[in-house]
């Protein structure tokens, strides 16, 4: 297992670069000038280009640029926008928000989800477990920014419960409605496979074992069957923080969140390699490390599969 | 999402409204008043978008940036809010007898944010570093019209080979005079432009630090500034001009989205806003949204679309009728646009001295039949484009207007987006337009001149048609060096009439600059270049 | 639906089933899938699925058939006028007739469905059979090649691509435009289709009979076809079901950010980007489009549902 972890983990290093050379290759080849747009209905100053663009080292070829870069960030610069801004501080201070916003999320799916799929599955068929089978059907069509922008117009226009913009501070409380549009989504999976998969484990030959046995019903339930359920949802979770982080675009937008989401958005229409690149290097991290956790944990968990 | 969409409307416009600030005199314009007792030493926020560019007054161009940079500073002169009508500011006079040589006087006893005194040199040295090309300032154009620009900034791939202009000469503390390389009578409207700031002497000690911490001599200064947060400024007390502020500090709050910030405007958690998303105007919701707290100004500017020379196709004035003529703008600005727009039918924006109503005749009044008789003569075939950043509402004007041209003339035409405005301009200055494109103009100052020379020179800056008419250039050329303003005047105005009869921008719409106040404000003005006149700003308590 | 990935969620919930016993049937075994079209028959919730889908299909082939108006007409006379017998959805801001577009919109949303599911499910399965047949080496080549793409957050890598491709003032062909849009699609979610049909194959792999096969000296290609792939196939279909309906999802979403589908191709994605800011006070613009997309997604998932439980002998 150890030299597996070790393996998997010098692994890492061939996507780290595949995936961010990827991006940084898209982002250099956007169409246009990153400086045309500068000047307004005019064209810029050629002195202006001239000096912005050596120094960004725009006139080094793709693979120089990004090695520069990568050398850059090694040690510790994630280098400057075109605007001049340090994007390491950005970074630092956008971070945090979208980290909140993503556990928020995923508390929320794995609570509501959970909530939801233990209750109809131990039910069984009836009304409760039509209106979730519904309405996480429902949440499943539903696209994100639809859901995002109904819930701030009700909420915030209409009843007023709730600021329609979080703060610069993004407190928790603030970001429980942003939270929970971008969970729905998710929750909605949860709900399902905690159903399907509790159903499933209700006729497993270890549940009927217990209860033949003549264990109580409560024991039978917390001790055989949740666990054993919950095993497909936890490692559902584990990847899905790493994806709600990159996928907060849509629901910082709508809700003016200041995460990472805006910045990279932001440095994509702006064709500034840089920011986006830096971005997508801490998502890339977080989601790399978050599958390789989810596939120990299928190791360890499923004695199906084994790895030398 | 990026602050550059206002930019495309209200581009280097900025400035034009120069320390916004400015102007506390004049009467009126949008102001509503609420009763109650104020509060001089409130906190305003108004919406904001992250800058663009680095913190100096020469590299500061688009809304983002401007609107806290203009009350950092304070130029020689200073436009007043509703006229657009310059008046002198930090200088005691300005004086010429050619339009070449202007002798400037500045008042005394001004203060630069740090305690020294605002001086001559201040103006020259600010200046001169704009000017030169290695500092790569983004408005260094500003300054091409005074004599040694070309040493100083020769042009692509040239070294410089001065690096003061020869047209600046200190001549006293408080005095200097600048020499143009030909006359130009627009030079003095010119000067308030906020590139024509002074800076302090320890700019020049270190001006990549001095751009964290902008030291100006404006009436308000510089606080702290969170990138994507916000950015704080707070009163100068020590301020001279007439153009104070009645309130203490301004909170610019960057959204990353102005739906986002209109809710917080409705729900008075944000002061001020200089424009509405397209949510709020469609259907006219601001009005009752509002209420008494819309905000309305008029902004110099005009909607233009572009018809490429370059592009055989379109090189073909009948063509061009028959486009101008089947655009149906009264219904388009009534029902898509909810009326904050206006029907345009000049190419010089209204309220600018010197413009004519109706200057483009019959041919900016929707005729379908007129339309369909030019369209049959011009012989075009195929599919017609207009191209824009679909961005801020650009998009839905162009649409309608592609789809009143394809209803009346029966022909094809669609509407080309590109998403944001940095990647429309780079197509439209690289003259790599497929079809008609979207050219707005925002003045940078309240002038005729800037409404023609920027854009139908030949090879001028934002000639997006890349339209050529000798008589055109000799003709303002002729009226760029008149020391007299109204014989200038004149002269414009039959370059415009020369404009007409070649349609080589089709003038479509006036934007009139719609915003808005919580109630927490007793009274703001919204200036001709869209920006919160913020000495007009009163906090009730 | 913002993002296809996530669809990959359900799919773990299914398992292969095996091969049935010789049942009832006198004259042949009956097959697993035999099996499950018997047991799908009988169910409502896959004959509804079924009609909405056909349905849409064939607005999508003949819109025409429903909509005597243009998907390009329009009238401002009638902006943002309500459902009338004349339009049956309304006019839009720009007079569009909302019933007329949703109508022509169709078939561009299915296209994308349609397509990028294809491309995702075909390439997902290759490598992912491969991956997980081989193993070793070339599992963790691919697996690791496949990573690169799912590292990329969708929303994210689908704005980049589309941003790169998306030349602007271009004017594309509509081919071009719903290509650019599939294709931006398949690659960022592919690898979901992999993991699959990787985990499928690791399971089938240890199956006794397999190891007979191979015992036995079968082909590689004899084994991956005979023995695999129908047992590795039903989890990969569901998660193609519900992706296609994803897909569509995708496609609003990414002409909500504005960098999808665009004019002059008309999808409900475009209808729904259109209506972004005008909603509030049109919201015919926006609810009927929407619920197109919606209703259309929901058959999707719920045909899924149902074909994965009629595909599971341990639901019935």
């Amino acid at each position: 297992m150890g030299r597996y972890i070790l393996r998997r983990l010098l692994q890492l290093i061939p996507v780290f670069v595949g995936s961010t050379f990827l991006i940084y290759a898209l982002v250099w080849a956007l169409p246009g000038d990153p400086f045309a747009g500068k000047c307004g209905q005019r064209a810029c100053p050629q002195p202006y280009v001239d000096m912005m663009t050596a120094k960004y080292n725009l006139n080094d070829s793709l693979v120089v640029q990004y090695f520069k870069y990568l050398g850059n960030l090694f040690s510790g610069d994630f280098g400057e926008t075109f605007s001049g801004n340090s994007i390491g501080q950005m970074v630092a201070d956008a971070a945090p928000i979208t980290i909140r916003l993503a556990v928020i999320a995923v508390i929320i799916e794995a609570v509501i989800g959970i909530g939801a799929g233990i209750l109809t599955g131990l039910r069984g068929k009836g009304f409760l477990d039509n209106l979730v089978l519904v309405s996480t059907l429902f949440l499943i069509s539903l696209p994100v920014f639809v859901t995002g922008i109904v819930l701030q117009l009700v909420l915030a226009g209409q009843w007023g419960i709730i600021n329609p913009s979080v703060s610069a501070d993004a407190t928790v409380g603030e970001l429980i409605v942003p939270g929970f549009v971008l969970g729905s989504l998710s929750m909605a999976y949860i709900a399902r496979l905690t159903r399907a998969s509790i159903s499933e484990n209700r006729r497993a030959d270890f549940v009927r074992t217990a209860i033949a046995k003549g264990q109580p019903n409560r024991r039978v339930v917390g001790v055989h069957l949740l666990r054993a359920s919950v095993i497909p949802v936890i490692t559902f979770l584990g990847t899905d923080l790493g994806a709600l982080m990159g996928g907060a675009i849509v629901t910082e937008g709508v809700f003016n969140i200041n995460g990472l989401g805006g910045l990279v958005f932001r440095g994509i229409q702006e064709k500034d390699g840089a920011t986006v690149t830096g971005i997508v290097v801490l998502l890339v991290i977080v989601y790399l490390l978050m599958s390789l956790v989810v596939d120990l944990m299928y190791a360890v968990l499923d004695p199906r599969i084994r790895y030398d | 999402m990026r602050t550059s969409r206002w930019a495309s409307a209200a581009i280097l416009v900025t400035s034009a409204a120069l320390l916004l600030t400015a102007c506390g005199g004049g009467g009126s314009s949008g102001n509503t008043a609420a009763t109650g007792a104020t509060d001089p030493d409130g906190t305003v926020s108004v919406y904001g978008t992250e800058p663009q560019n680095t913190f100096l007054p020469a590299n500061t161009n688009e809304l983002g940036g401007s609107k806290a940079m203009q009350p950092m500073f304070s130029s020689l002169i200073e436009y007043r809010s509703d006229t657009g009508a310059p008046y002198n500011l930090v200088a005691d006079s300005i004086t010429t007898t050619d339009a070449k040589v202007y002798d400037v006087k500045l008042k005394q006893g001004w203060k630069f944010h740090d305690g020294t005194e605002v001086k001559a040199k201040n103006f020259v040295d600010a200046w001169n570093y704009a000017a030169y090309a290695p500092n790569g300032q983004l408005n260094t154009d500003f300054f091409a019209q005074i004599e040694g620009f070309d040493a100083v900034n020769p042009g692509k791939d040239k070294q410089p080979t001065a690096e003061k202009m020869s047209g600046l000469e200190v001549l006293g503390d408080y005095e200097f005079k600048v020499t143009l390389a030909a006359p130009f009578s627009v030079f003095l409207s010119k000067i308030g432009y906020l590139a024509f700031a002074p800076l302090p002497d320890v700019f020049f000690k270190d001006p990549k630090a001095f751009a964290d911490n902008p030291i100006g001599n404006g009436p308000m200064k510089f606080v702290s500034r969170t990138p994507n947060v916000d950015i704080k400024l707070t009163r100068f007390d020590d301020y001279q001009g007439e153009d104070k502020v009645k309130f203490k500090n301004l909170d610019i709050r960057i959204y990353s989205s102005q739906e986002t910030a209109y809710q917080d405007l409705l729900s008075n958690r944000l002061d001020f806003m200089e424009a509405l998303p397209p949510s709020a105007t469609a259907g006219g919701k601001y009005k009752n949204d509002l209420k008494d707290r819309v905000v309305e100004g008029h902004l110099l500017g005009i909607s233009t679309i572009s018809v490429p020379y370059y592009l055989p196709a379109y090189n073909n004035l009948d063509l061009r009728k028959a486009i101008s003529l089947s655009i149906n703008r009264d219904q388009i600005t009534k029902t898509v646009m909810n009326d904050t727009y206006v029907p345009a039918s000049s190419w010089v924006s209204a309220g600018i001295e010197g413009y004519r109503p109706d200057v483009c005749g019959e041919f900016c009044k929707y005729d379908a039949a007129k339309a369909k008789d030019y369209f049959a003569k011009s012989g075009f075939t195929g599919k017609l484009t207009i191209s824009s950043n679909a961005d801020g509402g650009r998009k839905e004007p162009l649409v309608a207007a592609c789809n009143s041209i394809k209803n009346t003339l029966g022909v094809e035409c669609d509407f080309l987006p590109s998403t944001n405005f940095g990647q429309y301009r780079s197509i439209v200055t690289a003259k790599s337009l497929t079809g008609m494109g979207r050219s707005d103009w925002a003045a940078d100052y309240p002038s005729i001149e800037n409404f023609l020379n920027p854009i139908y020179k030949t090879d001028a800056g934002s000639n997006d048609s890349g339209y050529s008419n000798p008589a055109v250039d000799s003709l303002l050329k002729q009226a760029d060096s008149l020391a007299d303003k109204n014989e200038a005047i004149k002269l414009y105005q039959q370059v415009e009439d020369l404009i007409a009869k070649d349609l080589p921008q089709i003038p479509v719409w006036d934007e009139k600059g719609v915003g808005a106040k919580s109630n927490k404000l007793k009274s703001v003005k919204l200036d001709f270049g869209r920006y919160a006149d913020y000495s007009s700003i009163e906090v009730l308590k | 639906m913002t993002d296809p990935n996530a669809a990959g969620g359900l799919s773990h919930v299914g398992e292969p089933g095996e091969a049935k016993n010789p049942a009832d049937g006198p004259h042949k075994p009956r097959s697993l899938w035999g099996d499950a079209w018997r047991e799908l028959r009988r169910k409502p919730l896959f004959i509804l699925s079924g009609v909405i889908i056909v349905l849409v299909v064939v607005i999508a082939i003949a819109p025409d058939l429903f909509s005597s108006r243009a998907a390009g007409f329009s009238d401002l006379n009638h902006a943002n006028e309500g459902p009338s017998a004349d339009a049956w959805f309304g006019y839009d801001n720009q007079g569009y007739d909302v019933y007329a577009r949703t109508i022509h919109g169709t078939r561009a949303s299915l296209l994308v469905g349609l397509f990028a599911t294809l491309l995702t499910v075909l390439i997902g399965s290759l490598v992912g059979i491969i991956a997980g047949y081989y193993g070793r080496w070339v599992d963790s080549l691919l697996s690791r090649f496949g990573d690169i793409f799912a590292g990329l957050p969708f929303v994210l890598g689908a704005i980049v691509i589309l941003t790169t491709f998306n030349a602007p003032d271009s004017n594309p062909s509509e081919f071009r435009i719903i290509a650019q849009v599939v294709g931006s699609i398949a690659v960022l979610t592919w690898p979901v289709a992999m993991r699959i049909m990787r985990s499928a194959t690791l399971v089938a792999k240890q199956l006794d009979y397999v190891k007979a096969a191979r015992g036995l000296g079968a082909s590689t290609f004899r084994i991956v076809f005979r023995h695999l792939l129908p047992n590795t196939i039903a989890p990969v279909l569901v998660y193609a079901t519900i992706a296609l309906g994803a897909a569509i999802g995708a496609e609003a979403t990414l002409a909500y950010l504005g960098i999808g589908i665009r004019s002059p191709v008309v999808s409900w994605g475009v209808e729904i980007s259109d209506a972004r800011d005008y909603f509030q006070n049109v919201p015919h613009m926006l609810l009927f489009p929407a619920g197109f997309v919606t209703i259309t997604v929901l058959a999707f998932v719920m045909l899924g549902d149902a074909v994965r439980q009629a595909l599971d002998p341990k639901a019935r």
